[in-house]
């Protein structure tokens, strides 16, 4: 299969603080991966340097560019990156994701528009075209931007931490999305909810300063030491329990 | 007959001032009423007082001194900001009273007479310059320009400058550019309303805007039109009963946004 970027022994730091060190990771077209691990372990970082707004200190990444480049990410960004009392519609700020095919001089074609009112039919937004974003469900609002981050075809989309702000009611649909989505784009997906993206992804990256690559699905007990701290996970039954470890 | 010259080349100073002011207001304004700049503004609209003293002491023209010192300030202040290592209100509080400071000093240090303070502070027709229409008016072609060749890229910068790095390595200089115009804004329509006003004849419109419209585009031309309706109108009730034109400018703009807020009220209650 073929891998869309590669990283080689890659080190990243905020001035002196070492966040990432000697990471060997791959991503190929279809992959779907939970990235986990602990606040602070560096998960947004190895975001930032696929995205290019980090620079590496040491080591490489390299984009497979018959497939990819870095005009092709989807990027869906923790909630409070944008003001969401900006006087800025939904279609604006779906539109805004074609901003990274465009030059400095922008202006919106009348493709760029049918496009962006395909995303708001595609994710369910029809109605709240010209709606300002303060007016939007939390979910409606996770949706506006994902629509934002995939307007523009990526070959990979990076979520950070979508479920912080993703409403119950919509939390399935917008996993069944993801899903369907993949079916034409590898997914990397930053949680440290565990528990609620592990029925969802194909695969898992535990990211604690290093990167374990982990190919299946299954979390294991390494994976959830790479915590550092007491964590629960949570299963669903048909009557609600916890489940305790076994007696020794 | 010299009277009617004289009262022709008001008319015409302040009707070419009242649509420059308006349409230079109406897109800074929109600007960094939707950013939440109006304090940064407030801060850059006092410390260019500094930039009028020191004009004076050296004999320059004080809206030159006014414009070096807003700009410089502006610019501080962002890149202050954007490097995190000093509270943004903090330092825009500090600027704000050392330029007034500062601008006093120099005044009183001045030699001979004493320069029409109260022009500067509050605002005043007689004093604009034919030079200062024309300089306005340059202003608003930059203005429109700027606005019009960059106007998605300004949007998207302002409205969410994390996701904007992603695909642009631009945000830092646009983010400049912008906060100097806005800076020259200010400064060149500190002769209409005053120091101490200007900052309301950016914040107001935009607010009275914003109650019809959440969309960009519509708030700046709703805004040009706010802003001249009560530039306009305040300039006539100014001159009828003989009161300062920045304040009454102000006041009829603050009497629009009011009524606009009620009506406002009345048509959510009438649907709602």
């Amino acid at each position: 299969m073929a891998y869309l970027f590669e990283m080689h022994s890659l080190s990243a730091s905020y001035d002196t603080n070492v966040v990432l060190k000697d990471v060997d990771f791959k991503v190929s077209e279809s992959d779907f991966i939970g990235v986990i691990g602990p606040n602070g372990g560096g998960k947004t970082t190895l975001l930032k340097v696929i995205l290019g707004l980090l620079k590496p200190v040491k080591g490489k990444i390299v984009f497979n560019t018959d497939l990819i480049n870095r005009n092709s990410i989807g990027y869906l960004p923790q909630i409070s990156t944008g003001d969401i009392n900006y006087p800025v519609t939904v279609t604006d700020v779906i539109l805004s994701g074609m901003m990274i095919q465009k030059k400095i001089i922008s202006r919106m074609s009348s493709s760029d528009r049918s496009r962006a009112g395909e995303v708001i039919n595609e994710l369910g937004l029809s109605g709240l075209a010209d709606s300002s974003l303060n007016e939007l469900s939390g979910g409606q609002l996770q949706r506006v931007l994902l629509g934002r981050a995939i307007i523009g075809n990526p070959k990979l989309l990076l979520l950070d931490e979508p479920g912080n702000f993703v409403d119950s009611t919509f939390e399935n649909d917008f996993y069944e999305k993801l899903r369907e989505l993949n079916k034409r784009m590898a997914i990397l997906m930053v949680s440290h909810d565990i528990g609620i993206i592990s029925s969802h992804v194909k695969s898992y990256a535990c990211v604690n300063r290093g990167l374990h690559y982990h190919p299946s699905s299954e979390i294991t007990n390494e994976q959830l030491l790479a915590y550092g701290c007491p964590i629960q996970l949570i299963t669903h039954g048909d009557v609600p329990h916890t489940v305790l470890k076994y007696h020794n | 007959m010299e009277e009617s010259i004289f009262q022709y080349d008001f008319i015409i100073k302040g009707l070419l001032g009242a649509v420059f002011a308006s349409i230079t207001a109406g897109l800074a304004g929109t600007y960094i009423v939707s950013k939440r700049m109006v304090f940064l503004s407030g801060g850059i609209s006092h410390a260019s007082f500094g930039g009028i003293g020191i004009g004076y002491f050296a004999g320059i023209n004080p809206v030159v001194g006014a414009a070096v010192f807003s700009i410089l300030s502006a610019l501080g202040v962002e890149y202050l900001s954007v490097r995190h290592k000093i509270r943004e209100d903090s330092a825009i509080g500090i600027l704000w009273a050392f330029g007034m400071a500062t601008g006093i000093i120099f005044i009183y240090l001045t030699p001979g007479y004493t320069p029409n303070l109260m022009g500067y502070l509050f605002g005043s027709i007689l004093t604009v310059t034919n030079a200062d229409i024309i300089a306005l008016g340059i202003m608003s072609l930059i203005l429109i320009v700027y606005f019009g060749v960059f106007y998605r890229t300004i949007l998207y910068i302002s409205f969410d400058e994390v996701f904007a790095r992603t695909y642009s390595s631009y945000v830092d200089i646009f983010k400049y550019i912008t906060t100097a115009l806005v800076a020259l804004t200010i400064v060149l329509n500190i002769r209409m309303a005053g120091v101490v006003l200007v900052i309301s004849l950016l914040t107001i419109p935009p607010n009275i805007a914003m109650l019809f419209t959440r969309v960009y585009l519509k708030i700046i031309v709703l805004s040009v039109i706010a802003g001249f309706t009560g530039t306009a109108a305040g300039y006539v009730i100014s001159y009828f009963a003989g009161i300062p034109v920045g304040a009454t400018i102000i006041f009829t703009l603050v009497v629009i946004w009011i009524v606009a807020k009620v009506i406002n009220q009345v048509v959510i209650k009438k649907n709602g």
